[in-house]
């Protein structure tokens, strides 16, 4: 037990021989390691931030739910439909990229990464478009709910949740694009390789978390 | 010096680096470093400034408390003060104090690595807390909030005062919090030395681990909650606005939900350094040193479903306040493991009463006191007696702010030497540590007296017949102030002309003393191998031998 922390023999690398390695690690591996942990920690941390409002929808849809259910049959289905299977896509091409970058075809999770990053700006393209569709038909929150097709108590608490969750679910998508953005002209660069990726990969961890939270808003937004 | 340099020379260890202070001396290598020391004294220097803003609140607070009527100020003003006194002390002394000050210094120390996991973080945290300090401050400058530091709904949504740039502080000094306690659990996991296995990870290094847990799990929510209430306020969301279906005790369970759990943040690593010290300045073994241990994690665990016992005459369901009653009662075993193991560790052992002995006993005291007066808070029907009075005013005080200063004096006593290479006057030590024991005792029993007597919480004026106690306790918090103006000075004298301290000038044998004092840059030339628990005082042999790793 007391020795679980020693190093196993193998894992060693002499400082200075590689320029990835930070000098208070004693191997990349172990490097590599704290980096994926502080990820995962990480993304524990966004969990809990969205955790807030979908306990605010449920508590909200538990007391109206006839004004949830009429809400939700008058949002833009094909949209949200289109842009799960966009993300959902999206998340493929950022797994392909670790894949290649892997197999050491940099040049290959380049074109995987901007591809990704094509597919987030149509995702955004897509929402923008139901934002103004919601903005002309004023589906919109809290005292600012005037939509003529919905006029039950609720409704505008439906449109408070649906703008601060669809808002702050956007605003990982375009965090996310940065961070993609900057991996990916790294990678162009030559700065990872397949002898070291991790940057791909904790960005590909972020970018599915971005994917499963809408995994689960559309359904809870759209269908029911 | 003779031991210590002895025991370098049979550890084979090469002679000691520049210490870490005088390696730069510009002020560009203090704001650049990536030392995770450097950071910590910057957070040190950081939270000692708060810890006197709040206090100046605090005395603020307790002049005007002094008549029943209109006295000093007006009764804004005294509502903004009470909410900056509360904002201060907890966003930005308490949470931060001892993790990101002392936690910082030593936790790397304590299990023989070079650095945290990720230094740029680590000093991104700071500035991402001053940042956020700043806002709060400005925000105090221009008129400050009269919300109380709870923010409760649907008060927080309709006040005129400056509540948006404070919670905004708030939501940014969260992230600082996230940040700091992602950095420990990675640094743990990845960066002990050989030979420290998880059981013999030091006492200080639990309770912090156990409070990053929390700063990592609970921190998210507040962060959602103020984000809720400066939407609400600025573009009337009404999420919980009863006029658009709203409801405003959601407010009370998201707040509680991160602001339970943050009692524990604060008073996790406190009970941290009093493992450390206790065994120290008992020259003996831990107690029970798993039982500390994994009560730190069961404090941390049970910590976060305890929330609903604030929302006891919310209008919650019997069941549920009977549930969060009970669960809330968990913590007070777990505290209680603790203290048995504390003061099983002094028994036998060659007790040498230093100031962080001292502050031991205070710790001791303050925390038994309050965790009882908790566990009374924890019955409902007691609760709807002293709910919103000054009987939670003093229980909190002495179990947080109390256990939590105690803590903080006793790590700051007892780490000076190892941070500064210097001594402190040990006779003034023991003096500002008795004022401070009796200033904090006879500013809060007054209160509980008070509280138990009807007076309630956070009102400008008071009836006269409950003058006396008033008087009493704003006298109290007068010694307070006296202490904490001692301690200052004193410190600030050693700092610059104490005498100059061997490595390990308490003869500990915590891990943390295995390195100069002030250390190194990079702390070890080669990474120690350790070779006993922590605190092993039954040998004499050296804890670690270096490795060349």
């Amino acid at each position: 037990m007391s020795e679980a922390a020693a190093l196993p023999p193998g894992e060693h690398l002499v400082h200075g021989t590689d320029p990835h390695l930070a000098h208070h690690f004693s191997s990349l591996e172990r490097q590599v390691d704290a980096s994926r942990l502080g990820m995962w920690l990480f993304l524990s941390t966004e969990v809990l931030l969205f955790a807030g409002l979908f306990t605010g929808y449920a508590v909200y849809r538990y007391s109206f739910p006839v004004a949830f259910a009429a809400s939700a049959r008058t949002s833009e289905i094909w949209a949200g439909t289109l842009n799960t299977i966009v993300l959902i896509t999206s998340s493929l091409t950022v797994a392909l990229a670790i894949h290649f970058v892997r197999a050491g075809r940099q040049r290959a999770a380049v074109v995987c990464l901007a591809i990704t990053l094509f597919f987030a700006l149509a995702f955004l393209g897509i929402k923008a478009i139901e934002y103004t569709a919601h903005f002309h038909e004023h589906q919109l929150p809290g005292r600012y709910y005037r939509f003529e097709g919905v006029r039950l108590p609720g409704a505008e608490m439906y449109w408070a949740l649906y703008f601060l969750m669809t808002g702050l679910h956007g605003l990982h998508v375009v965090i996310g694009m940065t961070v993609l953005a900057v991996i990916a002209w790294r990678t162009a660069h030559g700065y990872y390789s397949a002898h070291y990726y991790v940057g791909i990969e904790l960005a590909g961890l972020y970018w599915h978390l971005v994917d499963l939270i809408w995994i689960f808003l559309y359904p809870l937004l759209y269908l029911i | 010096m003779r031991q210590s340099e002895e025991d370098r020379e049979k550890l084979g260890a090469p002679p000691a680096h520049e210490s870490y202070l005088t390696d730069g001396t510009t002020v560009m290598s203090w704001l650049n470093t990536r030392d995770h020391k450097r950071v910590g004294v910057m957070f040190l220097v950081a939270v000692v400034f708060f810890l006197f803003l709040g206090g100046v609140f605090a005395l603020a607070i307790r002049m005007k408390l002094l008549y029943p009527g209109p006295f000093l100020f007006d009764a804004l003003t005294y509502n903004r003060l009470f909410t900056l006194h509360g904002v201060t002390m907890i966003f930005l002394f308490m949470i931060p104090a001892i993790p990101s000050a002392f936690g910082n210094f030593v936790l790397p120390l304590m299990i023989g690595a070079r650095d945290v996991a990720f230094p740029r973080l680590n000093l991104a945290s700071f500035y991402v807390y001053l940042a956020g300090a700043v806002l709060a401050v400005w925000a105090m400058v221009h008129g400050g909030a009269d919300t109380g530091w709870t923010f409760y709904t649907p008060y927080s949504t309709t006040t005129p005062t400056m509540l948006f740039p404070l919670l905004l502080g708030v939501f940014i000094i969260g992230f600082s919090s996230i940040m700091t306690g992602i950095n420990f659990i990675v640094t743990v996991h990845t960066l002990r030395a050989p030979g420290i296995g998880w059981m013999r990870v030091p006492l200080f290094v639990w309770g912090i681990y156990a409070t990053s847990v929390i700063q990592v799990l609970a921190t998210p929510v507040l962060g959602l909650t103020v984000l809720l209430v400066a939407l609400e306020r600025v573009l009337g969301f009404g999420i919980f606005d009863p006029a658009r279906g709203g409801d405003p005790v959601l407010f009370q369970h998201f707040f509680w939900f991160y602001s339970h759990p943050a009692v524990y943040i604060m008073v996790l690593p406190a009970m941290g350094v009093i493992s450390e010290c206790v065994a120290t300045f008992s020259r003996k073994n831990p107690f029970g040193y798993k039982a500390i241990a994994f009560s730190s994690l069961g404090i941390a665990f049970v910590g976060f479903f305890t929330w609903g016992h604030h929302l006891f005459v919310a209008g919650q369901s019997v069941f549920d306040n009977g549930v969060f009653g009970v669960l809330s009662m968990f913590v007070g075993i777990f505290t209680a493991v603790k203290v048995f193991n504390w003061v099983g560790t002094m028994y036998r052992g060659a007790i040498s009463f230093k100031t962080p002995f001292a502050y031991i006993c205070g710790f001791l005291f303050l925390l038994v006191f309050g965790g009882m007066t908790g566990v009374a808070l924890a019955t409902v029907a007691l609760d709807v007696h002293w709910h919103d009075t000054y009987f939670v005013v003093a229980h909190f005080h002495f179990i947080m702010v109390g256990a939590v200063i105690m803590g903080f004096l006793a790590a700051l006593h007892y780490w000076f030497p190892k941070m500064f290479g210097r001594t402190y006057h040990e006779g003034w030590g023991l003096v500002a540590a008795s004022l401070i024991i009796l200033g904090f005792n006879a500013t809060f029993i007054p209160q509980f007296l008070l509280g138990n007597n009807g007076m309630p919480r956070r009102y400008y004026q008071y009836p006269e017949h409950f003058q006396a106690l008033n008087v009493a306790s704003t006298a109290g918090a007068t010694l307070l102030g006296f202490g904490f103006i001692i301690i200052f000075i004193y410190l600030v004298i050693a700092l610059r002309w104490g005498p100059r301290c061997e490595q390990n000038p308490w003869r500990s044998k915590g891990f943390e003393w295995l390195t100069p004092s002030p250390p190194p840059t990079h702390n070890f030339d080669k990474i120690p191998h350790i070779t006993q628990d922590p605190h092993d005082y039954r040998t004499h042999a050296p804890s670690g031998v270096y490795t060349d790793v």
